[in-house]
């Protein structure tokens, strides 16, 4: 006994502040959370069991639900693939040993450090304005531009680009995983005669899968948590016309505007279902396509 | 003989054209990177244009800010800034102070906890370790949303709604686990001979992490303060929900009161605090960029 104390004490110790936060912050939650989505609940009132009445009602009657699942879905499928292409392609360009690839490095990661603030959204929403800079520039160009933000069939394009414009950080990690692909690899290619497209799709790309793989993750789940600038750009309540009714929005207003704390809770559970089938999905046909290098056979 | 047969006949002319050739080459690659420059920067002012905008509008007077392209104000309407600051209820004095207090408590908080936590999952033996260590790892894919309900109802029956512990206190339980995977990450690397060694020498665990551990890796204590500052000095979402009294808004806050407040008419006022708010997360981007870069690359923080 004394033994096991001894071993025992300063690990647990350590991590006792966390236990803490586990047991109160994490865990607790996610299973009250589970028990709230089968009640009524508005905070003045004890919960109410209804069973999965709250369920039933989302898939089957709510139009809103499906809505936000729309938004979510056209943005997370838009924006990050447009992110991680970006993210490669000027990763392949600073990956070269070229003078001043520090400040190149930070200027194109500086908008990543920004974009999630509520004073980036803000300039965003005066840039996508009718007779805001976006615009202006269309009409030197020639074209008449749309009304952005108050066009449901645009306003979500606004948001994607503000995605789009955070390349950033999956670029350093790409950055970083180009940097460990060995020079010898592609001097083999060139004396094989090998073009750019070869290289990048015989080399470069089978390569990188693990990072590729790390990213396509990271991002996506990002995405989907997306919400100070839905929140800033809309109004934060998903305008024009529910348009940019992102999932956490409709979750938000549900919880603390309607107090409907039950049916969030539900709204909740939905989203940690999404995110973790999406993560599981990457997970399981990661051995299809993601090698590592030092794996035999 | 003093000139080298080398110099002499088809050897010469041999070398003669590898030196052309070897000189055409350099001036295609010279000219291929000047290329390259040129496109790089031309696509780092793009991207950079929006931001550029901001900084200029913040200065011009609201008549003159839509549509305008320009980059450069041609009138400084300091006003913009000094009568911004006093535009809404309370002044934005106060917010800077609310956002300041909480970022810095949360930064001391997460280095604290998180360090803890790592040093135990890095470097000591204890049981159920692992599995209290997967527990961790799968808290970092939990979206905020599943856990604020039950919190929010936690933290309203404790009385704390509109203070700022909700904010704060989660931070020194180590609520945020890419941090300690971050530190775990770096405290692994560090030679395990060290703490052998101490402990020897009669050591406790305790001393070991304060004495050693810590020491050795401020860079990775480093990256976990400045991101969590970054986060905290932008978070929207938890301030939005526990602060309901305007006087303990913070800088986010502030500006979204400020877009449904003035945003008819005062758009310099709004810019020139929106760029303001943003100050303090640049100056810490140029400040500790290498710390900042090198994080991205060994954890995947955004």
């Amino acid at each position: 006994m004394r033994k096991f104390l001894a071993k025992n004490a300063p690990g647990y110790l350590f991590l006792s502040p966390w236990l803490l936060g586990f047991f109160f912050l994490a865990i607790g939650p996610i299973v009250t959370s589970f028990y709230l989505s089968f009640t009524k609940y508005d905070i003045a009132t004890p919960p109410r069991f209804i069973g999965i009445e709250h369920y039933e009602y989302m898939f089957v009657w709510d139009a809103r639900f499906w809505q936000s699942l729309k938004v979510t879905f056209a943005y997370v499928f838009m924006s990050v693939p447009g992110t991680l292409i970006f993210a490669l392609a000027v990763a392949m360009l600073l990956d070269r040993q070229i003078r001043a690839i520090g400040t190149y490095r930070a200027l194109f990661y500086l908008p990543s450090i920004l974009g999630g603030s509520i004073a980036v959204a803000i300039l965003w929403r005066q840039l996508f304005s009718n007779a805001g800079v976006i615009n202006s520039i269309v009409e030197l160009v020639g074209f008449e531009g749309p009304y952005w933000l108050s066009d449901p069939d645009y306003s979500l394009y606004t948001l994607v680009i503000l995605a789009v414009w955070q390349f950033g950080s999956p670029m350093l990690i790409f950055l970083a995983g180009l940097r460990a692909i060995p020079q010898e690899l592609y001097e083999a290619a060139e004396i094989d005669a090998a073009g750019p497209f070869r290289k990048f799709f015989a080399i470069t790309l089978p390569m990188l899968a693990p990072v590729v793989f790390f990213n396509l993750v990271l991002q996506m789940i990002e995405a989907f948590k997306t919400f100070n600038s839905a929140f800033i750009i809309s109004d934060g309540r998903g305008n024009p016309l529910d348009s940019l009714l992102f999932f956490t929005l409709y979750l938000y207003n549900e919880a603390f505007s309607f107090f409907r704390m039950g049916y969030a809770s539900a709204l909740a559970w939905v989203l940690l279902a999404i995110i973790g089938f999406f993560t599981a999905i990457a997970f399981a046909t990661s051995k299809y396509w993601v090698h590592y290098e030092n794996e035999r056979g | 003989m003093t000139d080298s047969v080398l110099d002499q006949g088809p050897i010469s002319e041999a070398r003669q054209v590898a030196r052309d050739l070897r000189a055409a080459r350099e001036k295609r690659e010279r000219r291929s990177r000047l290329l390259k420059h040129i496109f790089l920067s031309l696509f780092a002012f793009f991207m950079l244009y929006p931001l550029l905008w901001m900084v200029a509008s913040s200065f011009k007077p609201d008549n003159q800010i839509f549509g305008d392209l320009s980059i450069i104000p041609t009138t400084f309407m300091w006003q913009n800034f000094t009568e911004g600051w006093y535009a809404l209820r309370e002044s934005f004095t106060l917010f800077y102070w609310n956002s300041t207090l909480i970022t810095v408590l949360t930064v001391i908080g997460n280095l604290l906890s998180c360090s803890f936590a790592a040093y135990a999952f890095a470097r000591l033996d204890f049981t159920l370790k692992n599995f209290w260590f997967a527990l961790m790892m799968m808290t970092l894919m939990i979206p905020y949303h599943v856990v604020l309900i039950p919190q929010y109802v936690l933290f309203l029956n404790l009385g704390w709604v509109d203070t700022y512990l909700p904010l704060v206190v989660p931070k020194f339980l180590a609520s945020e686990a890419f941090f300690i995977f971050l530190m775990v990450q770096f405290f692994r690397q560090l030679p395990r001979e060290l703490d052998e060694a101490a402990m020897i020498d009669g050591c406790s665990p305790y001393k070991i992490y304060w004495a050693i551990i810590i020491p050795l890796s401020l860079p990775a204590m480093a990256t976990a303060a400045i991101f969590s500052f970054i986060w905290t000095w932008d978070d929207f979402l938890a301030p939005l929900i526990y602060l309901n009294d305007i006087a303990n808004y913070t800088v986010p806050l502030a500006l979204r009161l400020f877009v449904d407040a003035e945003s008819q008419s005062a758009f310099g006022q709004l810019f020139a605090m929106s760029v303001l708010s943003l100050v303090p997360v640049v100056v810490f981007f140029v400040v500790f960029q290498r710390f900042i870069i090198r994080g991205i690359a060994m954890s995947g923080l955004k």
